[in-house]
């Protein structure tokens, strides 16, 4: 439902908080559950608790790294190694913007709900890999540079609590755009979406993270209906903020250019984060989430 | 009205609205539908998109027209389009309206003034002058006659139809001048100057006929007589439908009621009569006979004297039981002249005072007491007619000799005279005629009339004023004088022959009605009428109503009495009561020798219906068809604005579809099911066995024992015999079934309620479809022998609806005593109650050896006592008794026997008299030890 921006009473947000955050961690959980999480070492020698080879041993090798198990096995002394596990840093942000509390059928959840609900999974699954998570702030025209992150990132399990409550906040503009600053060099980011703002912010971002070494993925949430605007008639379309307005005498001739817009703002995009090395996809909100949070792994995970 | 083809137009101002419609076009056409708001955040992707299509801004041509034909079909509507509206008179000559206004026309006169304005109505579009004219009150002659027909039409609310026929109609028709169309509502009846006043219209220009068909009834004035008051009636055109007459009058309270009500069945020709029997109370009271349901003065007949008669108390001087010739007897006369038309008392003056009589009539009574006297005297007093008659006695008497007498007009001379007698100096004396302003004024005297012998009025000087009547010579023969509110009168000879030829004639009959002593039947005809005045009380109007008189000239007699046959009112003699003095007369518009006649008019003319043709209105129709194009209209704007998807419109649907079908079944199910169920749930309750049931009495308390006792009954059933009842079951009367139980226990209570018939109903169903009732009356220990208890009493009353058959104290060989125990008596928590059940037939015998008689049918339906089994019988949960019984150990011994008892009750119903039959004989026999 397209749940009102306005801030309600620092009780009313609390209860609100403490009655939301519990079932969006465990339906987060539920969807992190459905991803069976696969090696993400890093494919090279380091400090790490996995195995990755025997080699011989070294004359600069201390002697209490030789794996004297193994050794004993020949004459040649071997050096057990084990593989690089270092922890990245993960950035999510997730649009709380007013466009993103659309949803054009009540049986369809805003996209609000479902950009937090996977952006929470997400978070779940790269906490419990042993990631470092943290939520970056929004940035446009207001944003305060200081605060370009909403929750540092950290590892551990306590973090998601921290994401959860830190996510909860709605953002007061009508199109959401990242804050420059929340990126953390060489480590990943993940955007969620609707991208139907203006376009900028996010293309100097992902300039911006091509030059930090960041990579990641974009999900572009949509309703249905934004999708196919399946209205008629003479309608005055109104920004959920109602700063913007369009008027048009018969909506349903206005779908093939509506459409034609749509397909121009994905490409866009798509020309932006391959630039940067992001990979970006679409996801609807009658679509399962599961679906899109397993790509996203996918991809992330290919990634390192 | 505005006419249009076919269709005309009630308000056809309205119409002006629809040049309103071309600028409604352009403004519809100019305001787009209103759009739809929509938060969408793809907004931003859209901003600059131009739409394809300019044109779309514009409501669609054919919503406009939708629309306009909404709009255009309300104003219409609202103009009042009327189908075949009142077909016009062509021409623009001016209309002469002719209303003939009588009472023939009252019967449906709404109907001919809505018609009447219908056409004015017409005339008024048309441009014509146009005149209203009502025959039986034409306007003056020479006067200007039309008028713009729009003021006509303000005249005609006030018309009103007069009780009097249009009499002198063919003159005032005469006298008109110029061209003119005439339409005449015509009342069908023939009226004296009809064809007349006809030939003088068409002589000016067409003649419309416009008539009705709605039957006049006339009701004929009442006629008395042998006892039975006859009415007759006539309908023209002959109806089959029977009337109804309802007499009229007041009530001893003075309030006007319906005293009597009769039906008249009209036959082929249209005449129908009936006779009426009535008390004389009643009928005196009688003031008018109406058909009921018609407003028209020709179906009312107003009563007169005709219908009453008087109670005339007649006193004789001679001594009772004389032996004298009949006709000889001072009374004969006066008994012959007044039996037809008034009831007479005999008898001692104060019984016939009490008797309260109209007029006292004393012949020759000389002295009376002086009680009579001070009694009959306060009766004139208060407006009592006191006649006396002279004679022998009265003139040997001195009464009113030396001072007046208060019971004689006149003081008398001593002795009297005889005239014409073999001693007397001259001939028998005639009657002078009767002066103007006596009684008897305008009556003619029989030259036979003679006085031979009279007694002489002291020549007082007021003797001239009270003579009403005088012998040629002078000398009065009846004279007169008031007393109080009533009046004495003398006649001054005898009321038998003795003295005069007066009784011998007619006149001697027409004097006493003329004083009112007696009311004559018949009706009363000009010549007897001569030289009355006749003051009319009360007028009818031509609908029938009665109305106060008003200041309305006298009539003279003659006229009253010529019109009364035929019933020839007029504007100075109107239908109503006329009075002269006590007497009464009706003068109705229908006369006894009144006789309808249809009216007929010359060959080729037409007589057009009065009831206006029917109009179809066509607004109804308009209205609902804009209202069908508006609500399209609604579907349509919501199409085109996008609001309007399958899915919406399913919904909508389907929550009228539902709607409709819940109302349906909120209207028909539940309580048709509810009632079912619960009927249901009780007889499952009442069945699942054998079941104690016992009536509710309304008295908690006794209702919580009977239940606690018939349950305790149910235990020792269940351990010591083969019945295994369910729980007890409490049955209403009044609501629950009780065919389903074979025995009802029913404990009396005083204040119990009598149960309705329908319960009734069903309690004797019961007992004969082979149920039992035991009545408990819980009283044993206080009835005492022969007198009833309370609880007796209430039971006899119970109980006395019921079909019960003869009962007797349950007698030794009962079968009661021995069917399941071997029982000598029957206590409840009463020792020593007597059992009352159905009489053995007394032909029953008792075989040799047998203790029993061999009684082998039936259960007894009843059983009645007062032992409070129920209360020796109830336990608690836990099965100990509630209620104590006697003392000690000798009082569960009663409780055990009162246990027995019911074994043996339930044991009896259930088998019947199965305990009777011969094959126990031997083991009975041998358990009785003998």
């Amino acid at each position: 439902m397209m749940a009102a921006p306005a801030a309600p009473s620092r009780t009313a947000e609390a209860e609100a908080l403490g009655a939301a955050l519990p079932a969006l961690l465990v339906a987060s959980d539920q969807l992190a559950a459905t991803v069976a999480l696969g090696g993400h070492g890093r494919r090279r020698a380091g400090l790490g608790d996995a195995f990755w080879q025997y080699r011989p041993a070294q004359p600069a090798d201390p002697a209490r790294m030789i794996d004297w198990r193994r050794s004993a096995r020949g004459d040649q002394t071997f050096v057990r190694e084990r593989e690089a596990e270092t922890a990245q840093t993960v950035m999510l942000w997730i649009d709380r913007s007013r466009a993103m509390a659309f949803t054009g059928a009540p049986s369809r959840p805003p996209k609000a709900e479902r950009a937090a609900l996977l952006g929470l999974a997400l978070g779940a699954l790269m906490l419990r890999a042993g990631e470092r998570v943290g939520l970056m702030a929004e940035g446009g025209a207001g944003a305060d540079p200081a605060a370009a992150r909403r929750a540092a990132p950290r590892s551990g399990r306590a973090q998601l609590l921290r994401l959860a409550e830190a996510g909860d906040a709605p953002d007061p503009a009508e199109y959401g755009a990242p804050a420059p600053a929340g990126l953390a060099a060489h480590g990943q980011a993940v955007l969620i979406s609707d991208f139907l703002g203006p376009f900028a912010p996010v293309a100097a971002l992902l300039e911006q993270a091509a030059a930090q070494g960041v990579r990641g993925a974009l999900v572009q949430i949509l309703d249905p209906a934004e999708e196919d605007l399946p209205f008629a008639g003479r309608t005055i379309f109104e920004s959920m903020g109602g700063a913007m307005r369009h008027e048009t005498r018969s909506a349903a001739d206005l779908r093939a250019l509506y459409g034609d817009r749509l397909a121009a703002r994905r490409a866009e995009l798509d020309l932006a984060a391959r630039r940067a090395g992001f990979v970006v996809t679409t996801h609807r909100t009658d679509a399962p989430a599961a679906q899109v949070l397993l790509w996203l792994w996918r991809m992330l995970d290919g990634a390192r | 009205m505005l006419v249009l083809g076919p269709i005309g137009f009630l308000a056809p101002v309205v119409l002006w609205g629809l040049l309103a419609l071309p600028v409604l076009w352009w403004l519809l056409r100019a305001v787009p539908p209103a759009p739809v708001r929509r938060r969408f955040p793809g907004v931003a992707l859209m901003l600059g998109l131009a739409d394809r299509d300019a044109e779309t801004a514009r409501t669609p041509w054919w919503l406009l027209l939708l629309r306009l034909g909404a709009l255009g079909l309300a104003i219409l509507g609202f103009a009042g389009p009327v189908l075949d509206p009142e077909a016009r008179l062509p021409g623009r000559d001016p209309v002469l309206y002719v209303l003939e206004g009588s009472w023939t026309d009252a019967r449906d006169w709404g109907a001919r003034t809505e018609r009447l304005a219908a056409l004015l109505e017409g005339s008024a579009r048309a441009g014509q002058p146009a005149s209203v004219v009502v025959l039986t009150d034409p306007p003056v002659a020479g006067s200007p006659l039309f008028q713009a027909a729009a003021e006509a039409q303000g005249r005609v609310a006030g018309l009103r139809p007069n009780p009097w026929l249009p009499a002198d109609a063919a003159a005032w028709a005469r006298t008109l001048e110029g061209r003119f169309e005439t339409v005449w509502f015509v009342s069908g009846i023939d009226w004296p100057g009809r064809a007349e006043t006809l030939e003088a219209l068409a002589a000016r220009g067409p003649v419309r006929l416009i008539g009705g068909n709605a039957p006049l009834i006339a009701l004929a004035p009442a006629v008395f007589a042998e006892g039975r008051i006859a009415l007759g009636a006539q309908s023209l055109p002959p109806s089959g439908v029977p009337a109804e007459v309802v007499a009229r009058g007041p009530d001893p309270n003075g309030t006007e009621r319906d005293l009597a009500r009769i039906a008249l069945a009209f036959d082929a020709e249209g005449a129908a009569s009936a006779e009426l029997d009535l008390p004389p109370e009643i009928r005196n009271r009688i003031a008018r006979f109406a058909v009921s349901g018609v407003q028209s003065a020709a179906a009312v007949s107003l009563g007169d004297d005709s219908l009453r008669r008087r109670k005339v108390a007649l006193l004789s001087g001679a001594a009772t039981g004389d032996e004298t010739l009949e006709l000889l007897a001072p009374l004969h006369y006066l008994r012959q002249a007044l039996a037809p038309s008034a009831d007479l008392l005999d008898g001692a003056l104060l019984e016939s005072l009490a008797a309260r009589p109209d007029v006292v009539i004393l012949a020759d009574v000389a002295r009376l007491g002086e009680a009579e006297a001070e009694a009959l005297g306060a009766w004139v007093e208060g407006g009592g007619l006191l006649v006396r008659f002279a004679g022998p006695r009265l003139a040997r008497s001195d009464a009113g000799r030396a001072e007046a007498d208060p019971l004689l007009p006149v003081r008398l001379r001593e002795g009297g005279r005889s005239v014409g007698g073999a001693m007397s100096w001259g001939e028998p004396r005639a009657l002078a005629p009767f002066a103007e302003g006596t009684p008897f004024a305008g009556l003619a005297i029989p030259a036979e009339v003679t006085v031979s012998a009279q007694v002489l009025a002291q020549p007082d000087p007021d003797l001239p004023a009270r003579t009403i009547a005088a012998l040629a010579d002078g000398t009065p023969l009846v004279t007169r004088a008031a007393l109080g509110e009533g009046q004495v009168v003398l006649y001054h000879v005898t009321a038998n022959a003795e003295w005069s030829t007066l009784p011998l004639s007619g006149l001697f009959v027409q004097m006493l009605e003329r004083l009112a002593v007696s009311l004559r039947s018949a009706r009363p005809d000009a010549a007897e009428l001569e030289g009355t005045l006749w003051t009319p009380v009360q007028v009818l109007d031509a609908f029938g109503r009665p109305g106060d008189a008003g200041r309305l000239a006298a009539v003279d007699g003659a006229r009253l009495g010529a019109a009364l046959a035929m019933g020839e009112t007029a504007r100075d003699l109107p239908p109503g009561i006329y009075a002269s003095g006590e007497r009464r007369i009706a003068l109705n518009v229908v006369g006894e020798e009144t006789a309808l006649r249809p009216a007929r008019w010359p060959v080729g003319t037409t007589v057009e219906e009065i009831a206006i043709p029917p109009e179809r209105g066509l607004k109804g129709i308009a209205l609902a068809l804009a209202l069908g194009l508006v609500a399209l209209d609604a579907l349509a704007s919501l199409a085109l604005g996008g609001r309007l998807r399958g899915a919406v419109a399913a919904q909508f649907g389907g929550v009228l579809l539902g709607g409709a079908l819940l109302g349906g079944a909120l209207l028909i199910g539940p309580s048709a099911s509810r009632a079912q169920d619960s009927a249901d749930a009780y007889a499952i309750r009442a069945t699942p066995g054998f079941v104690l049931a016992h009536v509710l009495t309304g008295d908690a308390e006794v209702d919580a024992i009977t239940a606690r006792g018939l349950e305790g009954l149910g235990r020792v059933l269940e351990r010591r015999t083969s019945i295994e009842p369910g729980p007890p079951v409490g049955v209403d009367l009044e609501r629950d079934p009780i065919d389903f139980f074979t025995i009802l226990y029913w404990p009396v209570t005083v204040d119990a309620p009598l149960p309705s018939a329908e319960a009734y109903a069903r309690l004797g169903r019961y007992l004969r479809a082979g149920g039992m009732i035991v009545f408990d009356t819980r009283d044993d220990d206080l009835a005492a022998g022969g007198v009833a208890t309370p609880e007796q009493a209430r039971l006899r009353a119970l109980a006395a609806p019921l079909d019960i058959p003869p009962l007797e104290p349950v007698p030794e060989d009962h079968v009661l005593t021995r069917t399941f125990y071997l029982l000598s008596d029957f206590p409840g928590r009463h020792p020593r109650t007597t059992v009352w059940v159905e009489a053995a037939p007394p032909e029953a015998d008792r075989a040799e050896g047998v203790p029993f008689r061999t009684l082998n049918d039936g259960v007894t339906p009843v059983v009645i006592g007062g032992g409070d089994w129920a209360g020796a019988w109830a336990v608690d949960d836990l099965g100990m008794p509630i209620l104590p019984v006697g003392r000690g150990p000798a009082g569960e011994r009663q409780r055990e026997f009162a246990y027995r008892f019911g074994v043996n009750l339930v044991m009896h119903v259930l088998t019947g008299n199965y305990k009777s039959d011969q094959v126990h004989v031997p083991a009975l026999l041998e358990r009785l030890g003998q």
